[in-house]
């Protein structure tokens, strides 16, 4: 059994008791990239030098005594949209391939204040736009359990290097499913936040009013534990919230007696695969067995999410991306007589298609004479989608559903059509709208690919959503499964 | 009816200063004429005196002490700049 199996609180407990050291958890994970990351390419950059140095330094530290952090020398992989100081950040774009950082973002400071060692970056779809990895200008991710199947997307690459035990954990980021999806694809565990339970800064901006950076990892403790440290005020992110910070480790107690969930019939209805959704049911019946109650609920406007969504998204976004003009940082074209030609032909040359797709439709609905038809109407749907949420959690503690309508999907199946390919997030879009958190855990397979279960919380309830997911874990063996690589 | 012309997607694309073929002239109309027939389906609701929700906390205008704080060195700003000189960043002519 690797190294890179075991629980965070397992590994603290062995380094403490110096009977490994920093450097073998970083050998075994390089060791583990070389192995499989050829087939799977889950990494776009490798931090191999830096995190040898670092892991030396940190094994002084054990050997002297000093005060160790509560991720003291673990191994992690980000996502390549969160900016990290003197390693290349591309987006999964051209228009970043050679953008080196000059700051750490503010959940990477976190991090490294708790000890961890950054293993590389990892591969996505451009700017978080996509749903399976296939939008990366660099490469197509694939999924460890079958490598004819997509990872997910957009956090693909970050959800696939946890399932394949290249990395301890990893951090992702979720703008209407990019952390829950590709969690649920590659059987691991995926959460997306409260919106502004973790700070932005330093996260290359989206949809703002949507994102949320997460953590993925193996089993529901390690995520609880990551979020501790990621979660909290950050003044250089105004949309952070000045919420304390519980002990989300300290919600796991396995207790769920008299927990009230709620399960929208439109998340088990059409559109929903017969697998999905007698997952969640099989599911249910455990969560029952535990003390917990049920009950079928609605949340009225879910279907009209997804047009909200990709009107508000592509809002942010093309305000967000008009910053990549080829001026300050990233690549510029060579074909310019002027300026404005330069703007327009660095965009055109440095961006991919589904990225224009977005800021093209990002701009008509923005744009003079369009806005109150399509920007403004989708934010007033937003406002009927978040009372739809608050009106379930009067009566009921979680809502619980499937994480996606499908297990993953074979790679090449639905990039020809790009509403196709946008339906696959309709079951975790709505929870971005209301800002509520959500995270995937595994739930069984349909033909050898996993499936996730998705709890839904009240903003700011992750001690909540934590504990039942935990709950579910310690009564199923999904998470144990592992696939053969 | 189609709801975006060809010179709607050239305007737009101007807007977004995005250089686009004619050829991906014709694939964006015929891509955002579908996702905005789709988005059309929001026309179904009656959101009459619904506010609109720009994000979902309850916080704005967050504001910090007025106090000078240090920047980053010129040469961390220029880092990534595809081309500068003598402390500044270069561009092509504005004008022709």
């Amino acid at each position: 059994m690797s190294l890179l199996d075991q629980k965070v609180s397992h590994l603290q407990g062995l380094l403490h008791k110096k009977e490994i050291k920093v450097s073998d958890l970083i050998d075994e994970s390089y060791k583990r990239i070389n192995q499989v990351d050829d087939k799977i390419k889950a990494f776009l950059t490798l931090n191999e030098e830096n995190a040898r140095t670092q892991a030396a330094s940190l094994d002084d530290k054990l050997t002297s005594g000093e005060e160790l952090g509560a991720l003291f020398g673990m191994p992690i992989g980000i996502k390549d949209n969160i900016v990290t100081k003197n390693l290349r950040t591309t987006c999964g774009s051209r228009i970043l391939e050679k953008f080196d950082p000059v700051y750490d973002a503010t959940a990477i400071q976190n991090l490294h204040n708790a000890g961890t060692i950054t293993i590389g970056k990892l591969n996505m779809d451009e700017f978080g736009m996509g749903s399976s990895n296939e939008n990366s200008a660099f490469q197509k991710t694939l999924n460890p359990w079958n490598l004819e199947y997509v990872p997910g997307g957009s956090s693909g690459g970050s959800a696939a290097a946890v399932a394949a035990g290249e990395v301890l954990f990893s951090l992702g980021s979720d703008t209407g499913g990019s952390i829950r999806q590709p969690a649920a694809f590659c059987g691991v565990v995926g959460l997306k936040p409260t919106y502004g339970r973790v700070s932005r800064f330093g996260l290359v901006a989206f949809a703002s009013s949507l994102e949320q950076i997460g953590p993925i990892t193996r089993t529901v403790e390690d995520n609880a534990f990551l979020l501790e440290t990621l979660a909290g005020l950050d003044p250089m992110d105004s949309t952070s919230a000045n919420v304390p910070v519980p002990k989300y480790t300290e919600s796991l107690t396995g207790d769920i007696k008299g927990l009230k969930i709620g399960v929208p019939k439109e998340y088990i209805g059409e559109g929903v695969s017969p697998e999905s959704r007698d997952s969640v049911l099989e599911a249910l019946k455990v969560l029952e067995k535990l003390g917990a109650t049920w009950e079928e609920v609605s949340l009225p406007h879910s279907k009209y999410a997804l047009s909200a969504y990709y009107l508000l998204s592509s809002s942010e976004a093309s305000a967000n991306l008009a910053r990549f003009d080829g001026v300050r940082y990233g690549y510029r074209t060579d074909n310019a007589k002027n300026l404005i030609e330069m703007y327009k032909n660095t965009r055109a040359e440095g961006f991919g298609d589904e990225v224009k797709r977005r800021i093209m439709l990002g701009t008509f609905a923005l744009s003079s004479g369009y806005y109150d038809a399509y920007y403004k109407k989708a934010q007033q749907v937003r406002t009927l989608i978040k009372k739809d949420f608050e009106d379930v959690f009067e009566k009921f503690d979680v809502i619980i559903g499937p994480t996606a309508p499908t297990p993953a999907f074979k790679l090449g199946e639905k990039t020809t059509d790009p509403l196709t390919m946008y339906a696959n997030d309709i079951l975790t879009i709505p929870v971005n709208l209301a800002g509520v958190p959500g995270i995937s855990v595994p739930c069984g397979f349909a033909g050898g690919l996993p499936l996730g279960l998705q709890i839904i919380g009240r903003h700011f309830d992750e001690s909540t959503v934590y504990r039942v997911a935990h709950a579910f874990e310690q009564a199923t063996s999904f998470h144990k499964e592992k696939p053969d690589m | 009816m189609s709801r975006i012309s060809e010179d709607q997607v050239k305007h737009v694309a101007n807007l977004a200063r995005l250089a686009i073929t004619e050829e991906e002239t014709e694939t964006l109309t015929k891509e955002l004429d579908a996702i905005i027939a789709f988005a059309e389906e929001l026309n179904e609701l009656n959101t009459e005196n619904v506010e609109p929700t720009s994000h979902v906390l309850d916080i704005k205008n967050v504001l910090r002490e007025d106090q000078a704080e240090k920047g980053l060195p010129i040469t961390e700003v220029l880092k990534n700049a595809p081309d500068s000189k003598d402390g500044h960043i270069r561009v092509p002519s504005i004008m022709d």
